[in-house]
């Protein structure tokens, strides 16, 4: 079985992130980027159903700036075998996104596509959904489980009140959750190792899509701060005050 | 201008959530709702969207395929329903966010996720960075696809309305996901997303025997029990418990955080409370910067007695 796992290069997540003055988007000059946590875990995904022997070839995609690069070199030093990187200038929406990832499933012929449910820069959690739409694919969004089964998948979901399995035929689409694994830190050597594996740039103009945006950003700005309140001295003085003041018991 | 709200009714009831989305789509026009659901489910799941006052009509699609809200057949059903509609909507549950993205793509339209205000009928606003920004988007699409962030709408009500229902035709589509079986987390208490009071509990509950010390609070107030990211990882409660930015966003009136520190990724769950109270032996722990009333101490002698003091 062939993977696909597209990654995004996003602000790192322990970044507290500020927006630009001119409210156009977040200060990025200067800030640690890193993989999107959500595909991390799924390239660990990925490389799990290798070394059971279900996955052949796992090949990793990013669409983004040219520095996105090193998130795909990332990948590559977790285990994958190859990277494309689709070059543009800004970060395309989810449907772009999915339109350059469906021209990329049918040059590749991929049987499963993992994804990370959301990037944590627009928490769209969208792409997924949106590639197994164009695919006419199944999808199993949220998964918290991958096994293969006789004819397909069977992945376990979580969902509102608690979770489900769903069962699959391939190819398919599935988006990956926290608790789907623990992913793997790429040990020094395997970085090495990863500088020699295949890294082809496409530009997305060649790609024939088009990336104007469809969602105009009007403003960015930071949520009213919630002010802090009081410390209390005991718990009679916070009933007290959840009774008489707060009012809400 | 018409909108269609996507509701959440698989198990013949209507939960709040979507209720909220209704609510959210008031400002879009008429207002039509769609009830999908196994054929055990969708009468009495018709019967009560009909009540919700302000519905113009109850569209109904039943079947087997729609018995567990799979988003392949609900995303087929919501294109051949969509030249009808200026707006399609849904909360922003598991379903609704499996389901709105796909729909989305087979329409050519740009989803706009968890949307907090609605500003006009193509201008919204939206969380990004863990509800550290908020953006405020217009698109350009012909149609538009929101799921709605619940917590930044009040239901509407539940009873009231008689509106018209509707069966009908599904489109066919061959099966290529097939629902197997699910694990529902059983709990007399409310649902997290429609709690006025949640006990939320983290790291410093130190177990899951140690997290049960939130069950007698939380019966005294009829609270939902919540919990943060570690203490689900660390497996004190099941997933379905999770507040946060990867969880669920909730609103409260009162929230309670027991041993939680207040990673950002939670706060952007549960920051929008109404009054916010923190139990926390780390007089430094961020949580207190957004609490309203903040208790330092041992929660395991703090919870208990205020327990007692609430009886």
């Amino acid at each position: 079985m062939k993977i696909l796992v597209p990654i995004k290069r996003v602000v790192d997540y322990n970044v507290k992130v500020r927006v630009r003055r001119d409210g156009g988007g977040v200060e990025t000059a200067g800030v640690k980027m890193s993989m999107n946590p959500f595909d991390e875990i799924a390239v660990e995904e990925a490389l799990r159903l290798r070394e059971k022997g279900v996955a052949s070839e796992i090949l990793t995609v990013s669409i983004g700036v040219p520095q996105a690069a090193d998130t795909l070199r990332t990948a590559l030093a977790m285990g994958a075998d190859r990277a494309i990187l689709v070059q543009s200038e800004e970060s395309p929406e989810p449907l772009a996104v999915a339109k350059i990832l469906k021209i990329l499933v049918d040059r590749e012929k991929p049987d499963l596509v993992i994804l990370g449910k959301q990037a944590i820069d627009d928490d769209m959690n969208a792409t997924g959904q949106m590639l197994a739409g164009l695919l006419d694919w199944p999808q199993a969004t949220f998964a918290s489980r991958v096994e293969k089964t006789a004819d397909g998948l069977a992945v376990t979901r979580e969902v509102d009140g608690g979770s489900e399995t769903l069962a699959l035929a391939l190819p398919a689409i599935v988006t990956a959750d926290l608790r789907l694994n623990e992913p793997r830190y790429a040990a020094l050597p395997n970085i090495m190792k990863a500088r020699k594996k295949p890294l082809e740039t496409i530009a997305a103009t060649d790609l024939g899509i088009d990336l104007t945006r469809r969602l105009a950003i009007l403003s960015m700005a930071e949520p009213p701060a919630r002010k802090a309140g009081i410390k209390v001295g005991s718990v009679a003085e916070l009933v007290e005050k959840l009774r008489n003041e707060a009012k809400v018991i | 201008m018409t909108a269609l709200v996507l509701l959440d009714a698989e198990d013949g009831t209507i939960p709040q959530t979507s209720r909220s989305a209704i609510a959210a789509a008031a400002s879009l026009g008429d207002i039509d709702v769609l009830v999908t659901g196994g054929p055990d489910t969708i009468a009495a799941a018709a019967a009560s969207a009909a009540k919700i006052p302000g519905i113009r009509k109850v569209r109904t699609a039943s079947g087997e395929a729609f018995a567990h809200g799979l988003a392949e057949p609900l995303a087929a059903l919501l294109v051949a329903l969509a030249p009808d509609y200026d707006h399609i909507v849904a909360a922003a549950t598991a379903i609704g966010k499996s389901t709105l993205p796909r729909a989305a793509a087979l329409l050519d339209v740009q989803v706009i996720p968890d949307v907090m205000e609605i500003r006009d009928s193509q201008t919204f606003v939206r969380p990004v960075f863990a509800g550290n920004v908020l953006v405020t988007l217009r698109s350009s699409d012909a149609k538009k696809l929101l799921t709605i962030r619940t917590a930044s709408f009040d239901p509407v009500a539940a009873e009231g309305g008689a509106a018209p229902i509707e069966a009908l035709t599904p489109p066919d589509g061959q099966q290529k996901s097939r629902f197997v079986s699910a694990e529902h987390s059983s709990t007399e208490r409310p649902q997290l997303e429609a709690a006025r009071v949640i006990v939320s509990g983290g790291r410093g509950l130190q177990s899951a025997e140690g997290f049960k010390i939130l069950e007698p609070l939380a019966d005294r107030l009829g609270a939902a029990i919540g919990a943060s990211r570690v203490a689900v990882d660390s497996g004190f409660v099941p997933n379905d418990y999770q507040v946060g930015q990867t969880g669920k966003i909730v609103a409260p009136d009162l929230y309670i955080a027991c041993g939680i520190s207040g990673a950002i990724q939670h706060l952007a769950g549960m920051k929008d409370s109404k009054v916010i109270v923190a139990i926390n032996k780390d007089e430094e722990a961020p949580i207190f910067q957004v609490a309203d009333y903040g208790l330092v101490g041992d929660l395991f002698q703090i919870v208990p007695a205020l327990t007692a003091a609430l009886g």
